[in-house]
């Protein structure tokens, strides 16, 4: 029963680092511009894995080095991380179906390891299978890891490239987010919502001061979802 | 950061072993990722140059556009940024930018 149990389990892990096959290029050109702004910024290589290491959060960080490239203030950074990764709550939140009889060092574990691309993997995986935490695991350590490494990389090029610009590479950001967005757009509000926000980041990002725009264009558009949300239900 | 980063990504979990989420909640809380999303993409097409730039002539604008259509038809991540670099680099080649 024991062998056979452990035969099993590396199976789903396995599986787990096999679906993200198809994500691996995307990732790597995300982390490798990650790595190479951040060089930019001012940001040693140290400084800059560590932050892959203990935050790893794709969009916060890149979030991040933007700020402290205009000079933000720690607040600023630390509010925009908060209203960034508040989107962890919900998927999260939508995990938690599956997820709430594991142990909690488990969902610690997996909790710490969540992330956009992680989520969506697991939740279209334990929409029609079992739900197990080896697979889960073996997609999001397979990011996690492939992420360090390329972060590392991006770093170690910084020190000899110039500008990420030169090469597009910091077109990788809003690809990655393009590639991300468009499946979670299901009806009408939805894109409404999507180009309000989209306007008011651009004109808070014209007229406010730093980048007190991206806070405060999640917290109006996801308000104005949620009221057309009510509306519609009325 | 990352405390802040780990609490949003194990509060929820950690509530959710004891209530049930709403219909409405979560009605409400599909638009924080869309509005992240969003909020990154729009400044990163639209004003790359720190400034609005609605032309032909921003290569991020048309390399978006480009994209969100290759995005749209084959959901492949690495496929779409590659496209969407190689547009850039060859706009930029054919306009000398």
């Amino acid at each position: 029963m024991i062998s056979l149990r452990n035969l099993e389990l590396p199976s789903e892990f396995r599986d787990g680092l096999k679906a993200i096959a198809p994500l691996f290029l995307g990732v790597a050109s995300f982390a490798i511009a990650y790595g190479l702004l951040a060089r930019k910024t001012g940001l040693s290589l140290l400084n800059l894995t560590l932050m892959s290491l203990l935050v790893f959060a794709g969009a916060s960080q890149f979030v991040a080095i933007s700020l402290l490239i205009s000079g933000s203030s720690f607040l600023l950074i630390l509010f925009t991380t908060f209203v960034v990764n508040s989107r962890y709550f919900l998927m999260s939140a939508s995990l938690g179906t599956y997820t709430r009889k594991w142990s909690i060092k488990w969902q610690a574990v997996l909790s710490f390891l969540l992330s956009d691309e992680s989520y969506a993997m697991t939740m279209s995986r334990f929409a029609g299978n079992v739900a197990d935490k080896y697979y889960q695991l073996g997609v999001s350590l397979g990011l996690y890891i492939e992420w360090l490494v390329f972060t590392i990389i991006g770093g170690l090029m910084g020190s000899f490239f110039g500008d990420p610009q030169t090469f597009g590479l910091d077109f990788a950001l809003p690809a990655t987010f393009i590639v991300l967005l468009l499946p979670i757009i299901r009806n009408w509000r939805q894109v409404t919502v999507c180009i309000i926000t989209g306007t008011l980041s651009v004109a808070g990002s014209l007229f406010l001061p730093t980048k007190w725009y991206i806070p405060i264009a999640i917290v109006l558009g996801t308000i104005i979802g949620g009221m057309l949300e009510l509306w519609k239900q009325k | 950061m990352a405390a802040l980063t780990f609490f949003a990504r194990f509060a929820s979990a950690m509530i959710l072993r004891r209530v049930n989420t709403s219909e409405k909640w979560n009605a409400l809380m599909i638009y924080i990722p869309i509005t992240v999303f969003t909020t990154i993409i729009a400044p990163a097409l639209l004003m790359p140059k720190e400034r609005l730039d609605v032309s032909i002539q921003n290569e991020y604008l048309v390399a978006g556009l480009v994209s969100f259509f290759f995005a749209y038809k084959t959901k492949n991540l690495g496929g779409t940024v590659i496209i969407g670099i190689s547009v850039i680099l060859l706009l930029r080649f054919a306009f000398g930018l």
